[in-house]
């Protein structure tokens, strides 16, 4: 499989105008150290006035004690209930954020997935979509506009892969040729080759190329929210981490309202701007940034299931350009030389592993003690030293 | 026996006309048949899908009814419905229902969960998730159906001779060629059922083909 085409410009269904700033602006706790700096600029309106005929902005979505108890509801005495799969959840995925549902197996994380497209009703509470109860919608309706990705992808095999991501605009009666566009506009958004792909069928994909036609398929009546249940659980590490990251930059420019259902840690929080960790019965064990809850777990529960490396995932979440480096060759403190010192610090520091400033301190840390070195030279794009970066300081930050 | 010719050609070409009416006769009473057991099962086998309950019992009638012989029923039938194509063509009917209700009722079965759940997911109302998902992936099962279906039906056909000269098909030639101890008839007829039997298969295999060209994808496209 060949390395995917990202659009560069002129995407057709970027949010529209003030859409993107509306949603970075309300990320509140999620704006953290801003891993993907180019996100407000991709979220510019686009400039063509007939561009986006039907956009819509992110929506928020909103829990307000929402329990779900399975089997006969009318049971009113509470030792003969069975227990909830989901306790009285309740919270707020401001518009445009990614949150991750994460937990155990049996944490209700796919039920609580399920009840915003009412593919599950809640027992009690309330869902609100952009302030609107889905339960006053029509359950049609609301799941057309509700992009909705699976594990098993769920592709219809009797319908070719452009069909397939033509699947909600056709049950909205888009015109044909608006449909084929669309499909196109998405295969090549995912990284596939429409002319290639457009008209043969899913049994060829690989499983890569199958969930990424999910996920075309998902986006394709510009729904503001999507719901994703472990995506990318179905394919192997390598597949599985490049999907993510074309999945952070897809969010980039769509800045969609997404929740993402795993049940892996690491996957949590990569993607999460929050993260909500379920613990059995359906109760919510923590709600927050993800470096809030690596920082601070709220129980025992939520520390082990973080991991005893949580310490070192923190790191994942920091780039070296995060860190005061020591200054080079003795020089005085501050974010790096001048030009002029480049050739000295290039003969004073010979030994000295480099890292880019955009280096994960989880990397860099891996980096340095693969090189039994101390300290590392931090050189920017052009191979200028900016400054030192050690040891001490990164695992100082695992501490903080 | 010795000295005459197997098959007395002569006779064949001189009654070329009646034969293909018989052949005729005898596709469009099978065909019906089929057509209305084809409705029938479909119906029964919807209701089946949608109510697991009733599958049990609908399968254990048209066991039963299957296992009736063809001479016995139509015993019981004249008195209600005379000698008729209806009489003809309630055994016939009944015969198809046990495979077509199974094979439908597999079809719609071997739909699977996840393209289920993504139809529902994505906003399919049910009846456009039964017609436009389930339907075109139960096809291959179907007509796996149909072709059983028509072969054995193409077969009962001729028996429908015994209620008269104009609802037995090729069975009548068969049926007159015992009678008048004449092996042309017997074989001509005999030869003709065999070869709309392979024929109607053969038609129902190009059907499926033509319905489902993802199948072949799936084949050729590694």
């Amino acid at each position: 499989m060949s390395e995917p085409v990202l659009p560069q410009a002129g995407l057709r269904f970027g949010p529209p105008p003030d859409a993107g700033r509306d949603a970075r602006d309300n990320a509140g706790p999620a704006a953290r150290d801003n891993p993907r700096p180019d996100a407000q600029d991709n979220a510019r309106p686009d400039p063509r006035p007939d561009a986006q005929p039907d956009a819509r902005r992110a929506a928020t979505v909103e829990f307000e004690h929402v329990t779900k108890v399975y089997g006969p509801a009318d049971r009113r005495t509470a030792e003969a209930r069975p227990p909830a799969a989901v306790s009285d959840l309740s919270f707020v995925v401001p518009a445009g954020n990614i949150c991750v549902l994460v937990g155990p197996s049996g944490c209700g994380k796919t039920t609580s997935l399920k009840m915003v497209n009412r593919l599950i009703e809640p027992t009690s509470g309330r869902i609100l979509i952009d302030g609107v109860d889905i339960a006053t919608e029509e359950v049609t309706a609301l799941r057309r506009r509700i992009g909705y990705v699976i594990q098993q992808v769920g592709l219809f095999p009797h319908l070719t892969i452009g069909e397939n991501v033509a699947v909600v605009p056709r049950l909205l009666g888009w015109s044909p040729v608006r449909q084929r566009e669309r499909a196109d506009e998405l295969l090549a958004l995912v990284g596939l080759d429409p002319a290639r792909d457009r008209d043969r069928y899913p049994a060829v994909l690989s499983g890569g190329e199958r969930q990424r036609v999910g996920v075309a398929r998902a986006l394709a009546a510009d729904p503001p929210v999507m719901l994703m249940d472990e995506p990318f659980g179905a394919v192997d590490p390598i597949v599985r981490d490049r999907l993510q990251n074309e999945f952070l930059r897809l969010q980039d420019e769509l800045a969609k309202t997404i929740l993402f259902v795993t049940h892996d840690v690491d996957e949590a929080i990569k993607l999460g701007d929050l993260v909500a960790v379920m613990a059995q019965g359906g109760v919510l064990a923590q709600f927050g940034p993800p470096e809030e809850i690596l920082a601070s777990p709220a129980s025992d529960f939520v520390a082990r299931f973080v991991g005893a490396d949580r310490g070192l995932k923190r790191l994942s979440l920091s780039r070296v350009a995060d860190l005061e480096l020591d200054p080079v060759g003795g020089r005085g403190p501050g974010r790096g030389p001048g030009p002029d010192t480049a050739g000295t610090t290039a003969a004073a520091t010979p030994d000295l592993p480099v890292v880019e400033p955009e280096t994960t301190l989880k990397d860099a840390l891996s980096i340095l003690l693969d090189a039994g070195a101390e300290a590392g030279l931090v050189v920017d794009r052009a191979g200028r030293p900016l400054g030192l970066v050690r040891v001490e300081t990164i695992t100082a930050r695992m501490r903080t | 026996m010795t000295g005459r010719p197997l098959v007395d050609w002569g006779w064949v070409v001189g009654h070329l006309d009646d034969i293909a009416l018989a052949t005729l006769q005898h596709l469009g009473i099978a065909a019906l048949a089929v057509g209305a057991g084809f409705a029938v099962s479909f119906g029964l086998a919807l209701w089946s899908v949608r109510d697991r309950r009733v599958y049990g019992p609908i399968t254990a009638i048209s066991g039963i009814l299957y296992t009736i012989p063809s001479l016995a029923l139509f015993a019981v039938l004249v008195p209600f419905t005379g000698l008729s194509v209806v009489t003809v063509e309630i055994p016939l009917v009944a015969y198809t229902l046990l495979i077509l209700v199974r094979n439908i009722v597999a079809g719609f079965d071997a739909v699977p969960a996840d393209v289920l759940e993504a139809a529902n997911g994505m906003g399919y109302t049910r009846g456009q998730r039964l017609l436009q998902v389930e339907l075109p992936l139960a096809i291959p099962l179907i007509i796996a159906g149909l072709r059983l279906a028509s072969v054995s039906t193409i077969g009962l056909v001729t028996v429908g001779s015994l209620i008269g000269d104009a609802f037995g098909g090729l069975g009548v030639l068969i049926k007159d060629g015992i009678a008048a101890f004449f092996p042309t008839k017997i074989y001509v007829g005999a030869a003709l059922s065999v070869a709309l039997a392979f024929g109607a298969d053969i038609a129902f295999i190009r059907l499926q083909r033509a319905l489902t060209p993802w199948a072949r994808a799936r084949i050729s496209g590694r």
